[in-house]
């Protein structure tokens, strides 16, 4: 119960946040649940399913590519792109995982594994002239004063709107998706595969169903990417850094839970925003000094808090993880 | 196309990856006995790069006289680090090591930004220039020396595993850590020496890779994923493996310049990579886990 009234007066404020907030305040509102989102989506793999991911950029690039390519060379807008975005990264998310388990790989090596497959995708782009290369994508600005939700085209508090129904959609669907048939087993999987398989768990079919879930909702993050960004580089949205961002939400937060990927998100970019502004109010703004304390951060947080802040928050507040 | 140009840059390949090969194998050490894969391998090696090019712009030492003190010092700073930061993760699930080794990584590539500035810096020596004619073939000096100092490094960390006693025990650490608790072993000792080790690995490759290349703090991340690369391609936790990896992807970045576009070079490490990993996830000298 009282998790609800608490998730209710949340939800409260998120709706009519846009009522009040600045464009600043807004933009970096919609940062948040981007990344809240996209670790939503990492988390079913890996705080569901136990199978560390460290390349999903890949699917948030491939993803924003599929729908901006489509938009760039036929005009078909966001409603038509997320469908080629979703099929695509699943086919590609499906194939990473047969590829894996069928041959054995986990842990450590499945992780590399990923970071493999998002590389190559990386570089290989680089070589499509048709999706602009190295030079990146561009897609036309139009339309910044309406709402035209099809096409993904509208004011700054329209995207925000997408992505906080997006978000609480990822909410319910992991919600019922941990409820499930499926939620159990993969916990089972998380916990120990190898008596999982004892029990008669096809740990194989489940565990594709978790990274195919997965990639399918990260692209639908890069859809949005692309509509709100209106660019693309090869070099930017399937780098690294990116999954690492992706990843430190859910990490942070708690892995395996609900409320962590938000939770997680909104601290790391609070704190990326805080530390600028810091830095800034005592006139030390060197490039990498900001990095610095966020990388000191991190290190603090998971040396003291293991589980990640969500679980010892939600002792604090009474409710369930 | 001219074989002996072929063959100047596959030789130029190989002196360079026993190089990377001397680098994967602190990674393969670290991992084969720690069981941590070190996400920060990369910026060390960067951060031995900028002690080389610091202590030969102030003090003007020669890259091969700074071996000692930097590995040395890298020694220590490992010995450290996996005594007071990464012991208490070993026990913990591998994303939460990531966690601890990204962070780390993090601060060291922006504490290298802070200090350096984004600019390239690079020792110049007269003997860099010189090359060594071997009949029709071209040596470049500079990276001949390096690559011979990476394999007396690497021969010298063969033999300490396997002639000396704490090598001995290191490998029994890295077999059977119960068993080696059980005998009296101080495995968490034992494991930050080789974490020493294996950043001592590090600090010596750092130093000759100054003599090849340019650094940057940005070649921090890059040379943590040709590490993965190398070490997996060869074998995770195997020594042999390590080097035998940095050649193949030396010589491959060298030709696939020559071959294909030189922009993917890289892409061709990575599909390398995919191979290894789908049809002998071991890595080529590798044992079955």
């Amino acid at each position: 119960m009282r998790a609800k009234i608490l998730l209710s007066i949340l939800l409260l404020v998120l709706v009519f946040f846009p009522t009040f907030a600045g464009p600043y305040a807004l933009s970096v509102a919609t940062l948040i649940l981007f990344f809240a989102y996209a670790g939503q989506a990492w988390n079913v793999m890996m705080g569901f399913a136990g199978q560390l991911s460290l390349g999903h950029s890949l699917y948030v690039g491939v993803g924003a590519y599929a729908a901006a390519g489509l938009y760039f060379h036929t005009g078909l807008g966001a409603w038509a792109g997320i469908w080629l975005a979703i099929l695509l990264c699943m086919l590609l998310g499906a194939a990473i995982g047969f590829l894996a388990f069928r041959f054995g790989i986990s842990g450590v090596y499945f992780a590399l594994l990923t970071i493999a497959f998002a590389e190559f995708t990386r570089i290989g782009f680089d070589h499509i002239q048709w999706l602009g290369g190295p030079g990146g994508l561009f897609i036309k600005v139009e339309h910044r004063t309406g709402w035209d939700l099809v096409n993904l085209r509208g004011t700054p508090a329209m995207f925000y709107y997408v992505m906080l129904a997006l978000c609480a959609l990822a909410f319910i669907f992991c919600f019922l998706l941990l409820k499930s048939k499926a939620g159990y087993y993969w916990q089972a999987i998380r916990e120990n595969e190898e008596a999982a398989q004892a029990l008669g768990i096809n740990t194989f079919r489940w565990k594709m169903l978790a990274v195919v879930i997965s990639s399918a909702m990260t692209s639908v993050a890069g859809v949005f990417y692309a509509f709100y960004y209106n660019n693309l580089f090869p070099e930017q949205i399937f780098h690294i850094s990116r999954s690492i961002e992706i990843i430190l939400g859910p990490i942070i937060g708690g892995i395996g839970t609900l409320f962590g990927p938000i939770l997680g998100a909104a601290v790391l970019i609070l704190l990326s925003d805080g530390i600028t502004e810091g830095l800034a109010a005592l006139g030390w703004e060197f490039p990498g000094v900001k990095q610095v304390f966020y990388g000191l951060v991190l290190l603090v947080v998971v040396m003291f808090l293991p589980r990640g802040i969500w679980p010892a928050l939600a002792r604090r507040l009474g409710v369930g993880k | 196309m001219d074989p002996v140009n072929v063959a100047n840059l596959a030789l130029a390949g190989v002196l360079t990856g026993l190089v990377y090969g001397l680098m994967a194998l602190g990674l393969s050490v670290i991992f084969g006995v720690v069981r941590v894969v070190n996400f920060a391998h990369g910026e060390m090696m960067t951060i031995a790069m900028y002690a080389a090019v610091v202590l030969f712009t102030t003090l003007g030492l020669d890259p091969f006289l700074a071996i000692l003190p930097v590995a040395l010092a890298f020694f220590v700073l490992g010995y450290a680090m996996q005594a007071g930061l990464i012991n208490p993760f070993i026990t913990r699930p591998e994303h939460s090591q990531f966690m601890l080794l990204v962070a780390v990584a993090i601060i060291m590539v922006n504490a290298l930004l802070v200090i350096f500035g984004p600019g390239a810096r690079s020792v110049q020596l007269d003997y860099l220039l010189e090359s060594i004619e071997l009949g029709p073939l071209l040596l470049d000096r500079g990276k001949f020396y390096a690559a011979l100092v990476a394999c007396a490094a690497s021969a010298a960390l063969f033999a300490f595993f396997r002639y000396t006693p704490t090598g001995r025990a290191i490998r029994a650490c890295a077999d059977n850590w119960l068993g080696a608790k059980v005998v009296g072993l101080n495995v968490k000792h034992y494991y930050a020496f080789t974490f020493g080790l294996g950043s001592a690995c590090v600090a010596i490759a750092g130093c000759m890779m100054v003599l090849l290349v340019d650094v940057t703090p940005p070649l921090g991340p890059y040379y943590t994923l040709l590490a993965f690369v190398i070490v997996i391609v060869g074998g995770l936790g195997s020594m042999a493996g390590a080097l035998l990896g940095g050649v193949l992807i030396g010589v491959s970045e060298a030709l696939a310049g020559l071959f294909i576009t030189p922009s993917a070079k890289s892409m061709f490490s990575f599909g390398l990579l995919i191979l290894v990993l789908l049809l002998r996830p071991q890595g080529l000298l590798g044992r079955r886990p």
